[in-house]
């Protein structure tokens, strides 16, 4: 929609028109403050926290354990040069030796897009009884961790003084 | 030809200037929630009367839900 609009505008003689391509849910996922008299739809962008243990690919076991342990996290993300999520660890995995991180990793972990709509997420993760969900761009870059108690704490108490969509 | 930004803070720092941001959803979303400052004239209605409304000498840009 956007698009045909800019175009619109140029046409009507705009000298300097701009197409803002992720669009309104993109603002709403990171966070900032919006206006309005409706009801705020909660994404899961903005409850992500970007501080989530990582560990390279050609990490080992031991490093990857202190990492978690450091963080306090049951898991750590497996994640290449730039960012894009390769696997994920879990500590019960590890063992007590000292193994290629590669060799104890889960491919593929669930993400979802920081556009989420939070409510159903909430949802999902109840039923799939999953206490975090890794956030990640639709290049598959690693953006945060969604955590359920956190996301449940916004949905029932909007930080913003609005009703939650 | 209308320029594209694809991130947010590329956004940002373009409204810290002089943009002016204009949503063109329907008024009752719109309405419910926006980004702040933006102004509002649906697609439907982008009548040149309507965009009489806007300074056709400052950069502006146009946002809608997202980039489906």
């Amino acid at each position: 929609m956007s698009p045909r609009a800019a175009w619109r505008l140029e046409a009507e003689g705009f000298r300097e028109v701009y197409d803002f391509v992720p669009g309104k849910v993109a603002w709403l996922a990171a966070g900032l403050p919006t206006e309005g008299t409706g009801p705020h739809y909660a994404v899961a962008g903005e409850v992500a926290s970007p501080e989530v243990p990582t560990c390279s690919f050609d990490s080992r076991t031991a490093a990857a354990r202190e990492r978690m342990e450091r963080a306090g996290s049951s898991y750590c993300v497996v994640v290449n040069d730039a960012g894009i999520i390769l696997g994920r660890v879990r500590a019960r995995d590890l063992g007590t030796g000292d193994a290629p991180v590669r060799d104890v990793m889960q491919p593929g972990p669930a993400t979802v897009r920081p556009t989420a709509e939070l409510k159903p997420l909430v949802a999902r993760m109840h039923k799939a009884n999953v206490t975090t969900i890794l956030v990640a761009s639709e290049k598959g870059r690693l953006l945060g961790v969604v955590d359920r108690s956190r996301a449940e704490a916004l949905l029932r108490d909007p930080p913003i003084g609005r009703p939650l969509l | 030809m209308p320029a594209e930004l694809h991130d947010v803070d590329a956004l940002r720092s373009l409204l810290g200037s002089e943009a002016q941001l204009l949503e063109v959803l329907p008024e009752q979303e719109y309405e419910e929630e926006h980004l702040p400052g933006a102004v509002n004239i649906s697609l439907k209605k982008l009548t040149p009367a309507a965009l009489d409304t806007l300074d056709r000498t400052r950069p502006v840009v146009v946002y809608c839900w997202d980039d489906a």
